[in-house]
């Protein structure tokens, strides 16, 4: 049963895939119907449904993050009790009232910003003859890997010096329109703050992709009924948009803003590979945690930086369950 | 049963009669319409530049900006052959199917039933333990490395596929949960107390009230999954062993040591680009509409 | 259904990239470099090995320069009978240390830089192994001593060396020189004097003496730390030296201060950089992989950076040569005297985290002339030299290649590590590289780099 571990050849390895796939099936079935028969106490169902999801999010997430909080605790070998020395090392640094500031911008413009677009764009191209193409072009940017964004980005921020006779050719884009437009062209990732706000506009890029998705799915969860109902009443064009779409898919936004929030208080990467690791005032909190772990060597302040993104957490968390619990009580 | 009958009446208009219908309720203005050009043109330059990118010399991309390619041009298919000669492409593309189907079914599923748990059974703490799941999403991948990886190794289990698979499932599923059960609990409660009254058990009203409902959300979801898992590189490094690493791990060696051929990643970004496009061009489909009118009606 | 179209899709892929495995096959199965493998009387010291393996892991991860080390292992797997198991990754320096942590480290692992063996030495008692008896020996007799501290923790050897390349280095066009009648400087003064000149020779025009950067994601600045190691070799000597890497003279100690304000004599004066790219500032947005290109274009004369560059001219024009008659070409970043010679220089290293025979053994061979001749047998595109005692020059066949084997191997040579790869990781890959992009990039002065360094020196 080696093959089943060490798959070496293409069979194998598709084999092994769907023995997994049915191993996992055969297992949810059963479990099912076990916690399916009548007249059982009322844990046993929710324990068949949402115990394997609990099961699996306790060892891998909520576990490494309870050690995550320990280590924030103590030195970098991780044996020895600090208290809060490394959070004082994070708040006195200088530097750090502009990786909070950065964050705090990141959190407020990404997620509002991308929803917004994604919400207008979904609904303008909603059952139009080319939904499908249109829908396609701003969903392209999510498939980019990290590595392809970064690049195409970087053909459109970048910098030539115009020479003394200022007609050398500039390869970046958005240069190269200021020159056609007769301005100077700029070090657009040099010059804070302006260039946290390039770096906003990649991840927004990214992300509008994502709202737009999950909220044309949620549009078109609008019942026909309610929209004729609207039009009946002459709700048009702006005001069944603001008085009809947007309260219908309100959740929706609310999981979307939530969701690219979250992507946004971890993403690192454009700022660690665009602004050389968080240079020029650009850094944002998920980029220091990533550089003091993995380049600095410094595991404890990275575990109290991920401490500090917990922490951050909280409101939208908040904001969240008393949601829920407003729309439950209308249910 | 009323439900199935109006999806019925629903699937009996033609296509032509769809479209009128969807017209008379459309939001279009040329003002609209004029925006939304705009944004997808916005949009897709800086890909299209890559695109164009991808094609030329190295000289050339360095000395000149890619809108100059089409006064004088010159292109090439040198940073495409060279990606596809790099040793094991077939194979880790291969890997990535392998990696990915896996990682996207088991999420989806596990997701849905803790989902609906969630939204349709009631039970003491349940606020508690939805917030519970849904902010440990905020827990960055590279803090569970090392306490995950030791579990394997004492398993016996480390740089298989089966590890991989268990690493993206528990990372998906907090965002599955959160996204689905908000579907979940859109869903009217009259259809489901309908079902209830016929006798139906949480299985019964899961699979055969539930499901199909959800159909496009999950179909979201699973594009979404699917892009998380095949662009992932971090997991596929950390769990996989290197005999079964994923396309993203080829193309992030590409540049070489020293990055002398950084030219070559604007073609590595299409070619592991190609599937997540595909799927989610395919996936659309399932983006119906009206699929909850019968509910409302009832 | 949905099923059926994903299975589809999946076998379409299938087929198509069944086509490229056949294709990728085909064109690997062409005999390889064949090393000299009939003869086996140096391996019988390893004993018999068969049906032993061992894993190997580095940061070499890309096609062209993962194969050279692949082949290279081929006449130990071929007289001992074990099996090289090679496994390169980019992230290689993110994965080892979490690898190691979870139990779950190879066998060996090619570390690039001391500073890394120290903190794994340091940090996981017990998982590091010190090399064995005839690797320690191979080093004692093959490399001068300097090397095997390299590759010691706190008096105790671990790690062979397993490569070496020299920084100082400053790549020019021999054809542009000889046209404008300039020569190659012996002196620091000469190169300066040269750079003055080429400066009065293109009065008015976007030429200038050199061209830089610095930028590399998340490494960022590290071109510039070379500059600064570099200098402090000239200005101040090697013993000033150690004694700054080691933390006993400290960062903001003025002689270091003089060091930086020597380099920035170059790299901050607007007159001399930076050619094909503009003023100072783009030093700080230019990657270090496209730095030296403006040199083939004509807009620069001069770009200072390691033997390794060697493979990026081609990537400019895919027609550039590497020579002394060719398109481009290297002299020795000169010193204050031209009797003086000191050399900045990197090199990896094996570490091993086992000590089974055949791990050990492995080792050993890493550090005997056999490995180093079999691996540039294995070589022919060049980008590869040990400091090696008896590799046999005249394999190398690239001529930086040689020409840095020669400088390594120079009596009146003085080889200093690159220093921020032994510093504290938190200095050498954290402030020292933040630091001087800020030196470039927000024109923050030399003293104040060097206070803001000191101050971020993680106390013992």
């Amino acid at each position: 049963m080696m093959w089943l571990l060490k798959p070496e050849t293409l069979p194998e390895k598709l084999a092994v895939m769907v023995v997994a796939i049915l191993l996992f099936a055969v297992v949810m079935g059963l479990v099912l119907a076990v916690v399916d028969r009548p007249r059982l106490p009322k844990w046993v169902p929710v324990a068949g449904y949402l115990g394997p999801a609990l099961l699996l999010i306790t060892f891998g997430l909520l576990w490494p993050g309870m050690l995550t909080i320990r280590n924030s605790f103590y030195d970098h070998t991780g044996n020895t009790f600090v208290g809060w020395d490394n959070f004082a090392v994070i708040f006195t640094d200088e530097a750090f009232l502009i990786v909070i500031r950065n964050t705090l911008l990141w959190v407020a413009l990404v997620p509002t910003l991308a929803t917004a677009l994604g919400l207008v764009y979904a609904v303008l191209v909603d059952r139009t003859r080319v939904e499908k193409f249109a829908k396609t072009l701003i969903f392209l940017p999510m498939a980019i890997s990290m590595v392809g964004a970064s690049i195409i980005w970087k053909f459109v921020y970048e910098y030539r010096d115009p020479g003394v006779r200022g007609d050398l050719p500039q390869i970046g884009l958005l240069n190269q329109i200021v020159v056609w437009m007769g301005g100077e062209p700029q070090q657009w990732l040099l010059i804070p703050p302006a260039n946290t706000f390039m770096l906003i506009i990649v991840m927004i890029w990214i992300q509008a992709g994502f709202a737009m998705t999950v909220l044309s799915a949620a549009i078109k969860a609008i019942p026909d009924e309610t929209i004729e109902a609207a039009k009946v009443d002459g709700a048009m064009g702006l005001r069944l948009f603001f008085f009809i779409t947007v309260p219908s898919v309100r959740p929706a936004i609310i999981v979307v803003l939530t969701t690219i929030a979250m992507g946004t208080l971890k993403a690192f990467d454009i700022v660690y590979t665009m602004a050389a690791g968080g240079n020029f005032d650009t850094s944002i909190i998920a980029n220091e945690f990533y550089t003091q772990s993995f380049n600095q060597n410094q595991q404890n302040i990275g575990a109290a930086l991920a401490v500090l993104l917990f922490v951050m957490v909280v409101p939208i968390v908040v904001y969240n369950v008393r949601q829920m619990r407003i729309s439950e009580g209308e249910r | 049963m009323s439900l199935d009958s109006s999806v019925g009446v629903q699937r009996k208009l033609t296509r032509k009669e769809q479209r009128q219908a969807d017209s008379k309720t459309r939001l279009s203005s040329p003002a609209a319409s004029a925006f939304a050009v705009l944004i997808a043109v916005v949009w897709t330059i800086p890909t299209a530049g890559l695109l164009i990118t991808s094609f030329r010399p190295s000289g050339d991309v360095r000395k000149s900006g890619w809108w100059t390619a089409f006064a004088n041009p010159s292109f090439t298919l040198d940073n495409y052959v060279d990606v596809f000669g790099t040793s094991n492409v077939a194979n880790s593309f291969f890997n990535s199917f392998i990696i990915t189907i896996p990682a996207v079914l088991i999420p989806i599923m596990l997701a849905l039933l803790a989902a609906y748990a969630f939204a349709w059974i009631d039970f003491k703490g349940r606020s508690f333990l939805f917030a519970f799941v849904f902010a440990l999403q905020i827990v960055p991948i590279q803090v569970t490395l090392i306490p995950l990886l030791s579990q394997y190794v004492q398993w016996g289990l480390d740089g298989t596929y089966w590890t991989v698979w268990l690493s993206h499932t528990i990372f998906g599923l907090p965002l599955a949960i959160f996204l689905l059960h908000n579907f979940m609990k859109e869903i009217p409660r009259s259809l489901i107390e309908a079902a209830r009254v016929d006798g139906a058990g949480h299985v019964r009203v899961f699979f055969q009230v539930l499901m199909p409902l959800l159909v496009p959300a999950i179909a979201s979801f699973a594009i979404f999954q699917f892009l998380w898992v095949w662009n992932d590189l971090l997991v596929a490094l950390v769990f996989a062993g290197p005999e079964y690493s994923p396309i993203t791990r080829v193309i992030a060696t590409l540049a070489g040591s020293f990055g002398s051929r950084w030219y070559l990643l604007a073609a590595g970004a299409f070619v592991s680009m190609v599937v997540p496009m595909v799927v989610f061009f395919s996936l659309q489909r399932y983006f119906v509409r009206g699929m909850l009118a019968g509910g409302v009606k009832g | 259904m949905s099923h059926a179209r994903v299975t589809r899709v999946l076998v379409a892929a299938a087929s198509a990239t069944a086509l490229l495995a056949m294709a990728a096959c085909s064109s690997t199965a062409t005999p390889s470099t064949s090393t000299a493998a009939g003869d086996c009387a140096a391996y019988t010291q390893y004993g018999d090995l068969t049906g032993k393996t061992v894993s190997l892991f580095t940061s070499i991860a890309s096609d062209s320069e993962a194969k050279p080390h692949i082949d290279s292992y081929k006449p130990f797997e071929k007289c001992t009978g074990a099996t090289i198991k090679y496994e390169g990754s980019r992230d290689f320096e993110a994965q080892l240390p979490v690898r190691v942590k979870a139990g779950n480290a190879p066998d060996l692992a090619y570390i690039p830089q001391p500073g890394l063996l120290a903190t794994l030495v340091t940090e996981n008692p017990g998982k590091v192994f010190p090399a064995g008896d005839l690797a320690s020996k191979n080093v004692d007799t093959y490399y001068q001593a300097a090397w095997k501290g390299y590759g010691s923790v706190d008096g105790k050897f671990y790690a062979v060396p397993v490569g070496a390349n020299v920084k100082s280095f400053v790549w020019y066009s021999p054809k542009a020189f000889s046209d404008k009648g300039y020569t190659v400087p012996a002196t620091w003064d000469e190169l300066m004097a040269l750079s003055d000149k080429i400066v009065a020779d293109n009065p008015n025009s976007d030429v200038k003496p050199w061209c830089a950067g610095i930028e590399s994601g998340g490494a960022t600045g590290w071109p510039a730390t070379d500059w600064i190691e570099d200098l402090m070799l000239r200005v101040n000597g090697a013993d000033v030296y150690d004694q700054w890497v080691n933390h006993t003279v400290p960062f903001n100690d003025p002689k270091v201060v003089a060091a930086i304000d020597k380099a920035g004599t170059i790299l901050k004066d607007p007159k001399y950089v930076n050619g094909g790219f503009g003023g100072v500032k783009t030093i700080a947005t230019t990657p270090f992989a496209e730095a030296g290109a403006p040199i083939l274009d004509g807009n620069c004369f001069m770009h200072r950076q390691a033997s390794f560059y060697q493979a990026n001219w081609a990537t400019f024009d895919k027609k550039a040569t590497v020579g002394p008659d060719g398109d481009i070409w290297a002299f020795y970043l000169p010193s204050m005297t031209a009797d003086s010679k000191p050399v900045l220089g990197g090199g990896e290293f094996a570490a091993a985290f086992s000590d089974r025979p055949e791990v050990q053994a492995f080792q050993a061979y890493l550090a005997s002339p056999e490995w180093s001749n079999a691996k540039a047998d294995a070589t022919p595109n060049g980008g590869w030299l040990s400091a090696n005692n008896k590799l046999d020059v005249n394999k190398l066949t690239m001529p930086v290649d040689k020409l840095s084997y020669q400088i390594l191997s120079d009596e009146k040579a003085v080889f200093r590590f690159d220093g921020s790869d032994l510093m504290p990781s938190k200095v050498g890959a954290g402030s020292f590289w933040k630091e001087m992009t800020n030196w470039i990039a927000l024109d923050k002065s030399s003293q104040d780099v060097a206070d803001a360094i000191e101050k971020s020196w993680p106390a013992k």
